[in-house]
Parts: structure tokens; C-alpha cells; sequence
């Protein structure tokens, strides 16, 4: 399996000031898998997916030790292209995100600050990221109107076209669906089966149902470490670790 | 409960006496500056440029282009820096530099406007005359000053304005791979326009009622500038320095110079608290 791994994280720790909120973690992430990470608050889950596109380096204080190997290069080597490392590794937030302009300019962004101008081209990506995110047939009559004209659930997926727009390799869902209805999630659900098969998508989630659902992968996380890392349906019917199964089964978190 | 009636008048009466001083003062100087520009003719009063008090000719056309073309002037020059200074303040500059320049720029707010006169006349008149030539005193020079003394009022207002925009904004760019500066200027100053117009147009009031630096930098000359070397007299310029002796008539014309700078600067203000309001009821809405 090793050979297509697309990201290797290698014994990495992430500190926040000097306390250590991510705790040696080891794993691999392959394209063309849906990984889902769970766990209850303050794991670590969310600064684990922003440490692999470096969004906490927008944190003053985040330090951190180990390596992500991403494309057989360390993503925290001062060569890496950080914009352009992004743009590989795209993601989406937990509350929707749009910027303050219409739809198709929303989505048009990313591949125009990677300096597309061409507008036949743009076009082609705006539709290409909207139709991706089961977004088009909604909104292809109305481009122009503001995003913010827009309802929560079409909100989140036209941030997801507007990274896909990008056609990324890995896509990072921070608690996508965190906010949405259940036909919302069912749609982003949706999305992210078909999206396998081009990219690697990796899931935050607090809602373990989910994590069930849409993944092919579990990774389990308490307070900063990798507990658990198994195929789903083995770690939800028969996980290794007691507080593992302390967790999905309700008795915290 | 009878203390607290009385309190309460007395607070109202003190509230209406503040803006009651704003009444007074509007009716006195329309009272004392209309009926001259009415006895001389609008078109005459505005649009000539020939100003002899002597010979009962008011006409203050080159007053109004030197003050508008000083407060053009200090509005670039105070734009530029002053949108400057936010941007770095609140995107690219460490804290610690923050700390440090915030407070700075806000201590020009406090100097005496007097103090930049001084230093205008003493650093930079000679220092325009000597190599870009003219008397020295002149639109440039006059402008120079004004637009430092403004920045305060543009950089302070802006960074707020900056600040306001949600947080939001800047992350969804940011993890689109857009970099700082494209992040800046294609999302963050676009989503704060209309606060940072507000800011331009609040430094310009400043600029264009500012008296005494401009006195001792502009020149004061009655002619028509033709260069931004030449000097000008503006219309604050102009009551100030023949104030103490002007009667009769002459008094009057100066009234309605006032009167010509009131409404130019209500008309900015205006402007500015519309744009901002507008901007603040778009923002409500999201």
C-alpha cells in the first residue's frame, strides 16, 4: 500500500505557545480513499487537517516537530510554494466561507489567483467545481447573484466547488455537514463518494454515523494522540482499543 | 424621584445648549454672509476671481480652486500613506511592530497644527523652492503638510474599517492558495471600500478647514495658480487674515466665504456618513 500513499505523516507534533496539542502521529493517507478522523473536542482532529495544507501557520504561535511528506517532500520545508501547496491540498471549512462577490466569481478565485485568465478556461472550471459539488443544476441560471443570496446548505457546496474548481489532489472537509440540514448532508455525502474516485478526501467529523456512512477509513483521536486506525467497518464493529469503543458506542465525548 | 426629574432637565437643557450652539452658529453666519452674495450676484461672488474689498469686488474663484486644490492635493498624498499604514498594520506587520506604530501615528493627531506651519516654512519651503523652484510656498507644500496631518484621521478609521471585515473572508482566500497581498487587495480592501471612501472623505473636511499650517505654507497670493508650484490663498486662509480689520461690507464677504466652506464641508460629511451607514446596513444584513 505504501507505494501509492499520498501523504506520510511521520511521528509529527504540533504545539499551540508550548503546549503540545497533536502528539507524535504516524499515518498514511492514499489517494482514491475516503479517511474519516473522529473524536471528541479538543483532540486535535481540526489543527491535524490544517497542519497538512499549513493553514495554522496563519496561528502566531504554532510550532511543530516531525514531518508531513507530501509528494516525497517535507509540505514544511522552506522551498515549499506555500499558495501553491494549498491549492494541491484544498479545503473546506465547518461554516460555510464565501467571499463578498457572486457566485461564479466565488468559485472562479482559486484558479484565477493561480493566474488563469483565460475566461473560456475559468468557465469551464466554474462548471467543472459546481457540477462536481452537485451544485450546477441549482444555480447555473443565476452566476451572477451574490453568494450570499444563497441558502447555508448550497452555501457549503459551492465552497466545495470552489476548491474542487482547483482540481486539488486531497480534499480537507473540516466538519463539512456540521451545520446543514439532513438533505445538505446527504448531498455533500454524495459528492464526496463520487470525489473518491479522483482525490483523496479526508474527513473531520464529530458525527460518528457519518464517519460510518461516507468513509473507508477510521482514525480515532483523543486529546492530541492516534488512538485507533482501521478499515471502518472493522472499527466500528470491532475495535482494538477499549477507548475506542468507549467512544462510539456514546460513553463520552 | 424628585432628584431624578431635576437631573434629568438639567441634563437635557445641557444636551440642547451643545446642539443648540450648532443652530446658533449656522443661523448667525447664513445671516451675515447671504445677503452680501445675494447683493453681489452668485455668479459674480463664485465665479470671478477678482478680490479687491476696497472697490466692493468679492469674487472668491481662486479661493475655491486653492482650497480645492490643496485638499486634492493632501487627500493623495494622506490616501496613499494613510491606507498604506492600515494595510501593513493590520495584515503584514508583527505585533510587536503594531504596538509600536499604532500609537505613533495617532500621536501626529496631537501636534498643534501650528507646529507643522512651522515646519513646513522652515524644512520644506526651502526645500521645494531650492529644487522643484518656485516661491516655495505653494499647492505642493501646502498639500505635504496637509496630507501628514490627515493620515492619522485615514489610517485609524481605515484599520478599523479592515478589522471589520469578517475573518472569514480572509481564511476562505487564504486556503484557496491565495497569497497575502492577493488576499488583501482582491478580498479584504474590496469588502472595506466603502468604509475606506468614508475615511478619504472625512480627511478631506479635515484638510480643506484646516487654517493655520496652511496659512504659513500656501503663500496666501490672490492669484489664480497655475502650477502646483504657485502659491494660493484658501477660503479658511482668507478669513483668517483679514478678519481683524474687515467692516462693513468687506466683513460681510468674509461671513460669506464662511458660508461657501460650511456647506462644502457639510456636503463631504454628508457623503461620508452615507457611505458608512450604507456599508454598515450591508454588513447587518449578512
Amino acid at each position: 500500500m505504501s507505494d501509492n500513499a499520498k501523504i506520510i505523516v511521520d511521528k509529527f507534533s504540533a504545539f499551540y505557545n508550548q503546549a503540545e496539542v497533536l502528539r507524535q502521529i504516524e499515518l498514511s493517507i492514499y489517494s482514491k480513499e475516503r479517511l474519516a478522523i473522529i473524536g471528541p473536542a479538543n483532540s486535535g482532529k481540526s489543527t491535524f487537517l490544517r497542519s497538512l495544507n499549513r493553514l495554522n501557520d496563519l496561528h502566531f504561535h504554532f510550532s511543530h516537530s516531525g514531518k508531513i511528506i507530501f509528494d516525497e517532500k517535507d509540505i514544511y520545508d522552506n522551498t515549499v510554494d506555500v499558495p501553491s501547496l494549498r491549492r494541491r491540498i484544498g479545503m473546506v471549512y465547518a461554516v460555510p466561507a464565501p467571499l463578498p462577490c457572486s457566485i461564479y466569481d466565488n468559485v472562479a478565485y482559486g484558479p484565477k489567483v493561480s493566474g488563469i485568465k483565460s475566461r473560456s478556461k475559468l468557465d469551464e472550471l466554474v462548471e467543472f467545481g459546481l457540477k462536481k459539488a452537485v451544485l450546477w443544476d441549482e444555480v447555473k441560471d443565476r452566476l451572477k447573484e451574490p453568494a450570499m443570496n444563497l441558502s447555508g446548505g448550497q452555501q457549503q457546496r459551492m465552497c466545495l466547488a470552489r476548491v474542487l474548481a482547483l482540481q486539488p489532489e486531497v480534499l480537507l472537509l473540516d466538519e463539512p455537514c456540521s451545520g446543514l440540514d439532513p438533505i445538505s448532508t446527504a448531498k455533500i455525502e454524495d459528492a464526496m463518494l463520487e470525489l473518491k474516485s479522483s482525490y483523496a478526501v479526508v474527513l473531520v467529523t464529530n458525527n460518528t454515523k457519518q464517519a460510518a456512512r461516507a468513509s473507508d477509513r477510521t482514525a480515532f483521536f483523543l486529546m492530541g494522540q492516534l488512538i485507533e486506525l482501521s478499515r471502518t467497518d472493522e472499527l466500528f464493529t470491532n475495535p482494538a482499543d477499549e477507548r475506542t469503543e468507549a467512544y462510539i458506542t456514546g460513553q463520552f465525548g | 424621584m424628585k432628584q431624578d426629574k431635576i437631573i434629568q432637565i438639567a441634563l437635557t437643557i445641557v444636551a440642547l445648549s451643545a446642539i443648540s450652539s450648532l443652530v446658533l452658529i449656522t443661523v448667525f453666519v447664513f445671516k451675515e454672509g447671504l445677503p452680501i452674495i445675494l447683493r453681489v450676484g452668485a455668479k459674480d461672488f463664485f465665479l470671478s476671481g477678482d478680490w479687491y474689498p476696497g472697490e466692493g469686488k468679492f469674487g472668491i474663484m481662486n479661493m475655491i480652486i486653492g482650497s480645492l486644490a490643496v485638499t486634492a492635493g493632501a487627500i493623495i498624498i494622506g490616501a496613499v500613506f494613510g491606507l498604506g499604514c492600515a494595510v501593513v498594520l493590520t495584515q503584514f506587520a508583527p505585533r510587536q511592530l503594531v504596538v509600536i506604530l499604532k500609537p505613533a501615528i495617532e500621536v501626529l493627531a496631537g501636534i498643534p497644527s501650528v507646529v507643522y506651519g512651522f515646519i513646513g516654512v522652515v524644512v520644506l519651503v526651502p526645500l521645494v523652492r531650492e529644487y522643484l523652484g518656485g516661491p516655495g510656498l505653494s499647492i505642493l507644500t501646502s498639500s505635504i503638510v496637509l496630507g501628514i496631518m490627515v493620515l492619522p484621521t485615514i489610517t485609524s478609521i481605515s484599520v478599523d474599517v479592515i478589522q471589520a471585515v469578517p475573518k472569514s473572508y480572509r481564511d476562505g482566500a487564504i486556503a484557496l492558495g491565495a497569497t497575502r497581498w492577493q488576499t488583501t487587495h482582491m478580498v479584504i480592501l474590496k469588502a472595506a471600500k466603502s468604509g475606506i471612501l468614508a475615511a478619504f472623505i472625512l480627511g478631506m473636511g479635515r484638510a480643506i478647514g484646516e487654517t493655520m499650517a496652511v496659512i504659513m505654507v500656501a503663500g496666501n497670493a490672490l492669484e489664480l495658480p497655475h502650477s502646483i508650484l504657485d502659491p494660493v490663498r484658501t477660503l479658511t486662509s482668507n478669513i483668517a487674515l483679514e478678519m481683524g480689520y474687515a467692516a462693513g461690507e468687506h466683513r460681510q464677504a468674509l461671513f460669506a466665504t464662511g458660508v461657501t466652506l460650511f456647506v462644502i464641508i457639510m456636503i463631504l460629511n454628508t457623503i461620508a456618513l452615507t457611505i458608512s451607514r450604507r456599508s454598515a446596513g450591508k454588513a447587518a444584513k449578512k
